[in-house]
């Protein structure tokens, strides 16, 4: 479907990214609206803002990441309030019928979605909502979206950040810093998957190769192994656990060193290696478990992503997805891993909004189809 | 007769009582030295060098010969003695058994060691410090440990350096599962994976000479560990079992999951896993062992195909193997590995798995520890009748393998007595393949073979105890032959890949080290002589009938005669059961059996319009059986190629086979030809006529293992011509082997079975003359 020429889209501004787990959702508040516009406003319209800019969770999993919003954002000549709303995709259905209740198809507005789930829900928003969707290529939105979100700044702060002396954890500390010039830069977009990116500039980019264990399977792991139900409830856990009663290192096959390779003590040898013996797996905790999944996970993204820059000879590895929410124990591990094993050659780059870029990348194109002549 | 050990030690009797069959397991212990030991998670791999007695035949010439010139010999007296002699060989031994035997195991050694030299054993392997009191307390032999990765590598390169078809292709769904790769003269660069608990990426460049380049913690023990926990299985093949029965679609994520299809623009298909392990994020569903294995099993092969892929392409190898526990021959992680570098490098690299993965630190740090013996200076051979050959890896398919598995496997290589290398002429030997039927693939050619050998044991048991009648005890040892000889036959009819690829010349060759093992070295030697001495006595009539023709006439006749002669074929049951009832059968009726031109396959009006140009600098003949077909046909075909002025090499077998001339034979017979036939003694003299031996003891030939002075010799000659006769040189190998200089092929077909594979009937002929494109482009 071919976007309207018209001079500005109609509100309510949405720009949507439908993963494999989760949904992502930007809004966009505007906050300069004028007493006659306010007075022409559908009533439809008005209901939709004031539900999702009063709350802070809908539903029993919907959530507002306040702290993520970005106030006083000029988009297409308005001013106003991006909002970053998620919601697990097995709510979909749910939320496509309150768009039908909301009454959502009399607003004659476009909605710009990406992610698979754009293609796989395209015929319930249709049936269900009698509502079109604007498809958009995943990749082509994260990578506009990731642009845009740093070149606008968070709220007056950089968006990006890296840590400083990764391979001290005493001295490890956040940084903020700027993408100033970004390309090339190595994408790692870590969602329930993992897509690695080579990107050259704004539009030129490749998809260099992708692993399936991404945060789908930490999660998925860490449910059949701890009986945990969410992503938080993991998190908590592996926070608290001591992964080296799970994972067999090197110094527990060699006693120390494996000098002849130039291998630490404390490297991992075999994650869940230890989990072969039954006295072991024993003596271990959920939280021990939920600890090992999450290191051995990440240390596997950090892997893969490294051997990329350095087939592809770039330097800057930046790493994004919702798999980094509220996870400081993978982004230390990603810039400690970056660092250590490219001897100081690789920096890793993180974003403050995580996995949203995808969202906000669908947003634009709502809007940048207004400004093409 | 076997003295039977039992041993039962400790609390886990039952689990470590087992019986020692002498005969069977550390055979030739009392001459063994040089002991090296690799004590991995579960199995233990023992490895020792022994030297072996054995009985070869050898001829000699008596000493009165020399002075007949050309007289004929009185009747009755043989031209040549036949003399048993001992022999003394190396060989390398190599047993793996299961961990919990390591006890009996090196009690049994203890009470049969004899030895007293042997200070030191070298080990390795993660277990090699657990055991380490244990051995030096039992074989008070000092443990000298070895690095375990120095010795993977050794092994490796030993391994792919001396075992043809070592290394295999593994496809679930080909006509065979196993397809075996040619021996590649260069093995360096390689890259090996070797996924035991985690996984370690070493690339090797030369043999002292390699570097890990990477790793994985993600490997077997992540299978095992995580495997365990998710299914509370607690064996590794266990878990493998589980994981071949499940299905990974309803844990994971696929593409078709999230996109509902194909995420078409990035060529994703909708089966993809896109998130392993991403739908069991919820409480709200149960997820059976199965699937949870096989969506681990996925995860792990699909990761560490990926990191073989990254560092095979950073690196730019197109060779790598993979080893370790968590491949050692189970089809269902051989599988997906394949799937997975197949996937990751879009079928550039293939997955390359070994025949002897299990053994390679065993022989590494045996290498290590044999340093002084120079081991790799010599070229060593699988020998057939000793080794237990690939198990098959799938059990339910072959009842037999169960009762082997959890007790012992054993690989044993024999020194060869020469450097073999490839013969120069072929036009490309990377591609090069002996073979003219792969009976691994072609299961009614394997069928028909697999019976053909079996119904003509009983005439070779008979043959070998005639060839022994002074030895009241070679009934016993022939029937033992019988015994192993179609055991081995059974294993191959259920695991046709135990030994790499099935052929002819596998079997025959199987046949003939299970003859050696029981110390038959030479079944025919008595045979051929009889045969030698009444071929030599018509040489000088056949030769001047051939003088009387006109050149044409005679050219059509030497090759008459040659094919004839090759009649004369011990080794084919149609004209054996012939020779046997019809002692009078001759030349002459041997013409007679010969199909009239048109042949089968027929490009003689080529060669001999080849023959009116100029001479061949230089001939090589593979020559084929004693008696008629070497005396009355090979030499009256070499001598007119002599009178062309072209130089002749006539290579012969090095050791015995059927009734094929031997080196040592020929040498006598052209002695005595030499002595009526003044032609061939002047090319003789004028070192126009070069007798080498092949470095081979097959029916077969295979043109990559020659000995090294063939090689040499083919080379400064300048050898512009090859002539390979008989069935088991032309045909069941070589038939479509391309040679850079122009190839004679000759053979007669005495099997009705092939004869009607190839088109023809039984006594068909091939004369297949040959002129590489390359040359002919010159003309």
């Amino acid at each position: 479907m071919k976007l309207k020429s018209v001079k500005k889209p109609a509100f309510p501004w949405f720009g949507m990214d439908i993963g494999g787990t989760l949904v992502k959702l930007v809004y966009f508040e505007p906050k300069d609206i004028t007493a006659e516009e306010e007075q022409e406003e559908v009533e439809s319209l008005k209901s939709i803002r004031r539900y999702l800019t009063s709350n802070v969770a809908y539903g029993k999993t919907g959530v507002r990441d306040v702290h993520l919003e970005l106030r006083e954002l000029s988009m297409c000549g308005r001013t106003g309030t991006l909002h970053f709303i998620r919601f697990p995709t097995a709510a979909m259905h749910r939320f496509i019928q309150m768009g039908r209740d909301k009454n959502f198809s009399s607003l004659h507005t476009t909605l710009c979605a990406t992610g698979g789930g754009a293609y796989k829900f395209e015929s319930d928003f249709r049936t269900t909502a009698d509502l079109e969707l604007v498809k958009l290529d995943e990749l082509d939105c994260l990578i506009h979206g990731l642009l845009y979100v740093d070149s606008v700044g968070f709220n007056g702060h950089p968006e990006c950040y890296y840590f400083e002396n990764p391979s001290d954890t005493q001295a490890c500390v956040k940084q903020p810093c700027s993408l100033a010039h970004p390309f090339p830069m190595l994408l790692v977009n870590i969602g329930s998957g993992v897509s690695v990116l080579a990107v050259y500039s704004k539009d030129n980019y490749k998809r260099v190769t992708g692993t399936s264990l991404g945060g789908g399977t930490f999660l998925g792991l860490c449910c059949l192994l701890t009986g945990c139900e969410t992503f938080e409830e993991a998190l908590e856990m592996a926070s608290k656990g001591d992964s080296t009663k799970v994972d067999k290192l090197v110094r527990d096959i060699y006693g120390g060193d494996y000098q002849r390779f130039g291998l630490q003590g404390s490297a991992v040898a075999s994650s869940f290696g230890h989990m072969m013996s039954k006295e072991r797996r024993d003596s271990i905790s959920r939280e021990d478990l939920a600890r090992a999944t999450l290191v051995t996970i990440t240390n596997n993204i950090g892997s893969i992503a490294r051997m990329c820059a350095v087939n592809e000879k770039i330097e800057r590895v930046v790493f994004v997805g919702n798999f980094l929410r509220i996870n400081t124990v993978s982004t230390k591990l990603l810039a400690y891993a970056m660092d250590f094993w490219s001897k100081g050659q690789l920096r890793a780059l993180f974003l403050e909004h995580e996995g949203y870029f995808g969202a906000v990348g669908a947003l634009l194109e709502l809007l940048k189809a207004s400004e093409d002549p | 007769m076997a003295t039977y050990v039992e041993a039962v030690r400790g609390s886990h009797s039952m689990d470590k009582s087992i019986t020692l069959p002498p005969d069977e397991i550390f055979r030739n212990l009392e001459n063994a030295k040089r002991f090296a030991i690799d004590i991995g998670g579960s199995l233990t791999k023992l490895a020792y060098y022994s030297t072996v007695q054995h009985k070869v035949a050898k001829v000699r010439s008596f000493d009165h010969a020399a002075k007949v010139s050309f007289q004929q010999e009185s009747d009755g007296e043989p031209l040549y003695e036949i003399s048993v002699q001992e022999e003394i060989t190396a060989r390398l031994h190599f047993i793996k058994f299961e961990n919990t035997y390591i006890e009996t195991c090196l009690d049994f050694i203890k009470d049969h060691l004899v030895n007293t030299e042997t200070k030191v054993i070298k080990a390795t392997g993660g277990g090699a410090y657990k055991f380490k009191d244990l051995i030096e307390k039992k074989l008070k032999l000092k443990v000298d440990k070895e690095d375990e990765m120095s010795c993977l590598i050794k092994g490796c390169n030993f391994v792919l350096k001396n075992i043809p078809h070592e290394v295999f292709v593994y496809a679930k769904h080909g006509d065979s599962e196993f397809r075996f790769q040619n021996t590649h003269p260069d093995i360096f660069p390689y890259l090996l994976v070797n996924i035991g608990s985690g996984v370690s990426i070493v690339k090797v460049e030369a043999e002292d000479r390699f570097e890990r380049i990477g790793g994985s913690s993600i490997g077997g023990g992540t299978f095992w560990g995580l495997g365990a926990l998710l299914t509370k299985t607690k064996r590794f093949d266990e878990l493998l079992q589980l994981a071949s029965r499940g299905q990974h679609t309803s844990v994971d994520m696929l593409v078709k999951d999230i996109y509902g299809g194909a995420y078409g623009c990035l060529g994703l298909t909708g089966d993809l896993i896109a998130s392993s392990f991403g739908k069991s994020a919820t409480a709200e569903k149960e997820f059976s062992k199965e699937d949870m294995a096989k969506s681990l099993l996925h995860m792990i092969s699909n990761d560490i195909g990926q990191l073989a892929c990254l560092y095979a392409r950073l690196h730019n190898l197109s060779r790598v193997y993979f080893g370790g526990f968590f491949i050692r021959g189970h089809p269902v992680t051989m599988h997906t590995i394949t799937y997975s570098i197949n996937y990751f490098t879009k079928g550039e690299v293939q997955a390359l798995f070994l025949r002897h993965e299990g053994y390679l630190g065993a022989i590494g740090a045996f290498l290590k520890g044999a340093e002084e013996d120079n081991p790799n200076q010599y070229c060593w051979g699988e020998n057939y009748a000793g080794s237990s050959g690939l198990l098959s890896v799938s059990p339910e398919l072959n009842p037999m393998q169960r009762e082997r598995s959890g007790t012992f496997d054993m690989l044993e290589m024999d020194r060869l007595e020469r450097q073999l290398v490839n013969l120069p002429l072929l036009q490309d030997s990377s591609s090069y393949i002996p073979d003219t039927v792969d009976l691994t693939e072609d299961t009614l050619a394997r069928e028909y073979w697999l019976c053909c050998f079996e119904e003509a044991l009983d005439g070779v048991v008979k043959r070998a105890i005639a060839s022994q009648k002074d030895q009241p005890e070679a009934a016993e040892r022939a029937e033992k032959f019988r015994q192993k000889y179609r055991d081995k036959l059974q294993t191959l009819r259920h695991q046709p890949f135990a030994y790499g690829s099935l052929t002819v010349r596998s079997l025959l060759d199987t046949r003939e080290h299970c003859l050696n093992e029981f110390n038959f070295p030479d079944p025919y030697s008595k045979i051929k002589q009889k045969e030698n001495d009444l071929a030599l006595k018509s040489y000088q009539r056949v030769l001047k009938t051939l003088e009387e023709l006109s050149w044409e006439q005679r050219q059509i006749a030497l090759v008459r005669g040659l094919l004839a002669g090759n009649v004369f074929d011990w080794g084919a049951k149609a004209v054996s059961d012939v020779l046997e009832s019809d002692p009078e059968f001759g030349f002459e009726k041997a013409k007679q059996q010969l199909q009239e031109r048109p042949w089968l396959v027929d490009t003689y009006n080529q060669w001999i319009e080849r023959l009116k140009g100029p001479p061949h600098k230089c001939a090589l003949f593979f020559v084929d059986n004693s008696g008629m077909d070497i005396i009355l046909g090979v030499f009256p075909f070499v001598r007119e190629l002599l009178s062309r002025g072209t130089e002749v090499v006539l290579a012969s077998n090095s050791g015995p086979a059927l009734n094929d001339v031997t080196n040592g034979e020929l040498q006598i017979l052209t002695e005595r030809i030499a002595a009526m036939d003044p032609a061939i003694q002047a090319s003789l003299s004028e070192d126009r006529l070069t007798l080498v031996q092949s470095g081979s003891s097959s029916p077969c030939l295979d043109l990559s293992r020659l000995d090294k002075v063939l090689a040499t010799v083919v080379r400064e000659r300048g050898t512009d011509l090859v002539v390979i006769e008989g069935m088991g040189r032309a045909i069941h190998t070589n038939y479509y082997a391309a040679l850079s200089c122009e190839s004679l092929k000759l053979a007669v077909i005495k099997n009705s079975w092939l004869a009607d594979r190839l088109g023809g009937k039984i006594f068909s002929v091939v004369f297949k003359y040959e002129v590489p494109s390359i040359i002919q482009g010159h003309h």
